[in-house]
């Protein structure tokens, strides 16, 4: 049986060479069309060819854990550095930031217009009672909505099925359903932009300092997993934390639109 | 009409992505059916001619397998194959090998359980004959399923069917990556989730195509070979 499992291994991973690595991913660095745009860069650079599983950022994490990713990419701070701290990756470092928005039907029915800041944006969501679609995935856009609702001292949980819609879904799959229902999402700004089913979907609420949304990268450790291609896992993130990959981050445009911006130290 | 002239343009400038994913979906669904049909065929025909204890429970348990969630296929292969799992030194997960395993772990029960029906009704009509003429065990299976080969074509398109159309199993075990592990369903799922409901819609249009192909050509083969044993 082992025999027979190794000849299929060898029949089809004959293209899996040294400088192959998984990336664990969230979402929206794919949705955005940025990897299409930055890995042919790193292979042209350093030889190594990423392969992206991209999925939300608290699987891409768990992922991680049971040692199936070579590269963590995801925007969740507190989880990324639990992440080192139990031991699963050496280090973490800043990679990029952009920002979330709020998106919803231009009748804008909770008036975000008028919003002050985002706690009074999502209180004035739940007041309201307009439709309001949640990622509900434990994804790093999910956990930052979390938080929102706890500093706007609102349980969504409440509502929900009735206005408080968790899809459970990605990014893009929660945007369709939100713009289909004429419900607010909460959306990083990346995704939103080079989203093509937009319909009724504005942006309505901005700019509040706490949408900060920063994306970390660390290279999983051997210590833990001693199957993960450390070295080209090494490469692959120095070179997105060097000047060029830097650069080439900053470099890419959705309609003349800048979606992330660079910020390793 | 947008959705079927974006499929239309697709194909006829060989648009090199398209042909990638589309290869790719073939070659791990064919593999995964004549894995399945080599396994489930003679397992559904054995299980339809003898008797032993149990042998209703395991009938019972093919049927209850059709109807397993790929999602849950794909969970289970994915916890084997995980480089934390029992199967994970063999560096499988996130290939095509583990979507073409996926595929005819879900496949299997389909074609056995289908196939096992079919002799089931040839059976009570031969039984007698090959009884009589000393055909049992081994030889038996083979001249069911030689007799029977003309519907049992129709199973084994029945799990060709499921294994082109499903998403939630190759899209665990595979990871949807690009230029590697993604196929036709993965593609349009990943389309819809960036908004492109023209461009996901065109792809299930390419992917209705085949289908319709491969399931013209295997009756049509079937026909011609009826045609020519009765001419």
């Amino acid at each position: 049986m082992k025999r027979f499992f190794t000849c299929v291994a060898l029949a089809f991973s004959a293209h899996t060479h040294a400088d192959t690595i998984i990336v664990q991913s969230t979402t929206s660095t794919q949705n955005s069309g940025l990897y299409e745009y930055l890995l042919p860069l790193v292979e042209r650079d350093t030889g190594v060819q990423a392969n992206v599983v991209a999925v939300g950022t608290g699987q891409a994490i768990k992922n991680a854990m049971r040692c199936d990713g070579d590269v963590l990419l995801v925007h969740a701070r507190p989880a990324e550095e639990k992440f080192v701290a139990d031991g699963y990756g050496d280090y973490r470092r800043d990679l990029m930031y952009n920002d979330f928005v709020i998106i919803g039907p231009k009748a804008d029915p909770a008036n975000l217009a008028q919003a002050s800041d985002v706690v009074d944006a999502m209180q004035r969501i739940q007041q309201a009672g307009a439709k309001f679609a949640s990622r509900g995935d434990d994804s790093g856009t999910h956990k930052k909505e979390r938080t929102l609702w706890q500093a706007a001292s609102v349980d969504p949980t409440e509502g929900s099925g009735q206005w408080y819609l968790e899809t459970g879904s990605g990014m893009g799959a929660t945007l369709n359903t939100g713009v289909s229902l004429g419900a607010y999402v909460l959306t990083d700004r990346a995704t939103w932009i080079a989203f093509a089913n937009k319909q009724d979907g504005t942006l309505l609420f901005e700019g509040d300092s706490s949408l900060f949304n920063q994306y970390g990268v660390i290279p999983v450790s051997p210590d833990k997993c001693p199957n993960v291609n450390r070295e080209a896992a090494e490469t692959f993130a120095q070179w997105l934390l060097s000047e060029t990959g830097q650069a080439a981050i900053a470099g890419y445009r959705v309609d003349g639109k800048q979606l992330f911006f660079p910020n390793a130290k | 009409m947008d959705a079927l002239s974006e499929a239309f343009r697709l194909i006829i400038t060989l648009d090199s992505d398209l042909f990638e994913i589309l290869w790719l979906s073939i070659r791990v669904s064919v593999t995964a059916l004549v894995i399945s049909a080599v396994i489930a065929l003679p397992l559904g025909t054995w299980l339809a001619i003898t008797r032993f204890p149990g042998r209703k429970f395991c009938i019972l348990l093919l049927n209850a397998l059709m109807g397993i969630p790929p999602v849950v296929v794909g969970l289970i292969v994915y916890l084997l194959l995980s480089r934390s799992g029992p199967l994970g030194w063999l560096g499988l997960l996130y290939t095509p090998s583990a979507m073409i395993i996926a595929q005819v772990v879900l496949i299997t029960p389909i074609i056995a359980a289908l196939s096992n029906q079919v002799i089931e009704h040839l059976h009570q009509e031969y039984r007698d004959t090959f009884y009589s003429m000393g055909i049992t065990g081994r030889r038996a299976v083979a001249a069911y399923m030689v007799d029977a080969r003309y519907a049992l074509t129709t199973c084994i398109l029945a799990g060709f069917g499921r294994a082109i159309a499903e998403v939630g199993a190759v899209i665990i075990v595979g990871g949807n990556i690009d230029h590697l592990t993604r196929v036709m369903t993965t593609a349009i799922a990943l389309e819809t989730s960036k908004g492109n409901l023209t461009l996901a819609l065109a792809l299930g249009a390419v992917l209705l195509t085949l289908s319709l192909l491969v399931n013209a050509l295997v009756i049509g083969i079937r026909e011609y070979a009826a045609k020519r044993q009765y001419a």
